[in-house]
């Protein structure tokens, strides 16, 4: 296969990261799937099985532990010495009005959604460089092209998870291995179920299936839909003057 | 997760308000939901029945789209053990590639398991399979008061039978194993035959009913009752193998999509006689023989996404019953003496024969006989007054109505129909209940009311 065969996922319970799996898994790709809940482990990996995966092992882990990164790392690298493929798909949500008064909640929001991505990335690029190829994605976000009054504490994790990729990108570019930043727009996920569904979200399958051919088609970085890279170049060129005056 | 939403059904009416919808995304939410939520709470999947026994007006829908995981296939026994919000696309576009195909398969593909089990749903290959229910090996239900009960033959038999076509008031179906059929390709060697009247009809059925898996016939209604013609369909699976990748998977809807909602002139009585005479003579000859892939034989409405949308926003009723066996179709001809008498143009109608398999489910709709399903554009009262007399006819001759299709039968219709609805009551959830129950499965509604 042209893609990648044996594939580590963090997050893999997520819905994003399950439609993006189950296109994989039909082309008997084997798996190490790492999430915070066990039962929900067993469930995708006989579900992956099914749909004519290879090898699916599991582990529970938790973002907020860096012990349980170091675990995780360790266990998927003696299980799969030849892994060629590393997906972070896990994020949380979170709440913009509560981080703006309680600093605890938005270095939590730091923690999951960056420091310990960028652990796990820091942890993993040895790895790939000693094998010479390979294919990291990172779920990073639309919201990481600018700062919006609405959830700039989002933004600001998301922005900081670009700027790693696009640093990583290089540096591993130069040993052969591929990394993708991939860039969603709002979809229809249990992140976001508090949200009114307007007509610009998008279904969790539409989305794994522009990952899955992402990754294929070897792409650095992704908007998904395709129509969020025209919306965020109008939002990224709004002068300041006259952004700050508007509510987003 | 609760939001304020309106939810329909395929058949658009009738239109009902909820509290809010429950989407549990992992096994665990399923009994959270039902533990913390005020009653009354339904199950729902892709909500394509037709009336309102998939909504639950001032209550909640419980979604069982994420428990959509395949859980274990044993390709020795082809039993597969899925989650009841997998659908039948889903199962197909897995399974048909291994060589396997469903056991009992209705005319969409867009249902859940959970829907084809609570609704113990039938297919063209009835006489010969039986109902969805008879290739359900097992499954798991899980109760407000947090039990989980395995229901099988030999276990809990009784929740078994009152689960199988109990739309969905007996509990949260978790999962079930499913016993798939073994196919060589995705291809159906298929023949049609027209027909110019019902006694023709009949001997056609008898004659194929042994030699072909798949039968069903497509009316023309809007002629004189003794001039009914139409096309008896037989088909069986064909022995080809799949000549390229892609011709194993059915395509997705993706372009075609009916995108608004029809003004209601679309399908009046002029434009459903043009199509049945362009549809009975696209066909020339007297019987055509020819292979086609499984989707445009099984699923032919699929092909375009929300053709419920062509019926306006009034949306439509759909009209199934079964009638026992009788010499010369006695009851049949009489109901479509009644339809044709009254002028209602029906753009799909289909016939079939019924086998004698015995269903599983205490309020399994299928029994042997004739089965004739008709569309009507809802058009009001007088619409509802002669399905009304409809009903009554049915019931005269020992028949029954399809819950999944219905919207407005009388309480009486239904009941004097199911005789096993007392015994079905006892296992229905206390917390559990449907727009459709309530309107006609209360055991107070034939005493008259509350």
């Amino acid at each position: 296969m042209a893609g990648i065969n044996k594939i580590a996922v963090f997050g893999a319970c997520s819905t994003i990261a399950y439609e993006t799996l189950k296109l994989f898994a039909k082309d008997g790709a084997a798996f190490y799937l790492c999430d915070r809940d066990e039962d929900e482990l067993k469930r995708l990996s006989g579900d992956l099985s099914v749909r004519g995966a290879g090898d699916v092992g599991y582990s529970v882990f938790n973002a907020l532990d860096e012990r349980s990164i170091s675990e995780a790392v360790e266990n998927i690298l003696s299980k799969h010495p030849d892994l060629d493929g590393l997906f972070i798909a896990y994020g949380t949500l979170p709440d913009q009005k509560r981080c703006e008064t309680d600093i605890r909640e938005m270095n939590k929001a730091f923690t999951i959604n960056f420091t310990s991505t960028a652990s796990i990335l820091t942890q993993m690029a040895d790895h790939f460089v000693k094998q010479k190829h390979g294919t990291i994605a990172v779920i990073s976000s639309v919201a990481g092209d600018r700062g919006r009054e609405s959830n700039y504490v989002y933004g600001s994790v998301k922005s900081a998870l670009t700027a790693f990729t696009s640093g990583l990108r290089q540096r591993l570019c130069k040993a052969g291995v591929h990394v993708l930043t991939i860039k969603p727009g709002m979809v229809d996920t249990p992140m976001t179920a508090d949200f009114k569904k307007g007509i610009l979200f998008s279904q969790p399958d539409v989305i794994g299936k522009g990952i899955y051919n992402a990754i294929l088609k070897k792409k650095n970085i992704v908007y998904l839909p395709w129509f969020w890279r025209w919306i965020m170049f109008i939002i990224r060129n709004i002068p300041e003057r006259i952004f700050k005056k508007i509510t987003l | 997760m609760k939001c304020n939403m309106n939810f329909e059904s395929w058949g658009r009416f009738p239109k009902v308000a909820h509290i809010g919808e429950l989407v549990p995304h992992t096994i665990r939410k399923v009994g959270e939901y039902l533990d913390s939520t005020e009653p009354p709470v339904l199950p729902r999947g892709l909500g394509r029945s037709y009336g309102d026994s998939c909504l639950n007006e001032g209550g909640y829908l419980l979604s069982t789209r994420h428990l959509n995981k395949f859980l274990g296939f044993n390709p020795d026994s082809g039993i597969v053990r899925c989650e009841s919000g997998v659908s039948l696309d889903e199962l197909l576009q897995v399974f048909v590639p291994k060589g396997w195909f469903l056991p009992v398969t209705p005319g969409t593909k867009y249902v859940t398991i959970g829907g084809a089990i609570a609704n113990d749903i039938h297919g063209k290959n009835h006489h010969k399979a039986g109902t969805f229910c008879n290739h359900v090996v097992c499954f798991e239900l899980e109760r407000s008061d947090g039990s989980r009960i395995l229901c099988s033959r030999d276990n809990n038999h009784d929740w078994f039978r009152a689960t199988a076509g109990g739309l969905g008031l007996t509990g949260v179906l978790l999962w079930a194993d499913i016993v798939l059929k073994p196919v060589h390709g995705p291809y159906i060697d298929m023949e049609s035959i027209k027909f110019e009247n019902l006694n023709e009809f009949s001997r056609i059925s008898a004659e194929s009913a042994e030699g072909f898996e798949y039968t069903v016939s497509w009316l023309d209604c809007l002629r004189d009752a003794d001039k009914i013609r139409g096309i008896f369909m037989r088909g069986n699976h064909s022995e080809k193998t799949s000549e390229k990748d892609s011709d194993m998977l059915h395509s997705q809807p993706g372009f075609a999509s009916f995108p608004f909602d029809a003004p209601s002139v679309l399908l009046s009585n002029p434009t459903i006689k043009l199509f049945n005479f362009l549809y009975y003579n696209k066909q020339r000859g007297k019987s055509l023989k020819s292979r086609v892939h499984y989707d445009p034989f099984f699923y032919p409405l699929d092909k375009v996404a929300h053709w419920n949308r062509m019926y306006g926003t009034r949306g439509f009723l759909q009209w199934q019953c079964v009638v026992p066996p009788a010499d010369d179709n006695k009851a049949i001809k009489m109901i479509l003496e009644k339809i044709t008498e009254n002028k209602l143009g029906s753009f799909l109608v289909v016939l079939k024969e019924f086998g004698d398999t015995e269903a599983q489910g205490m309020l399994s709709f299928p029994i042997a006989g004739t089965t004739l399903a008709l569309d009507f554009p809802n058009t009001g009262q007088r619409l509802f007054d002669i399905l009304d007399e409809l009903d009554k006819l049915v019931i005269e001759f020992g028949g029954r109505i399809y819950p999944a299709k219905d919207a407005r039968m009388a309480g009486s219709t239904f009941q004097k129909a199911f005789p096993l609805l007392d015994n079905f009551r006892k296992y229905i959830d206390p917390k559990f209940s449907s727009s459709f129950y309530r309107r006609v499965g209360r055991h107070d509604l034939l005493s008259g009311g509350d």
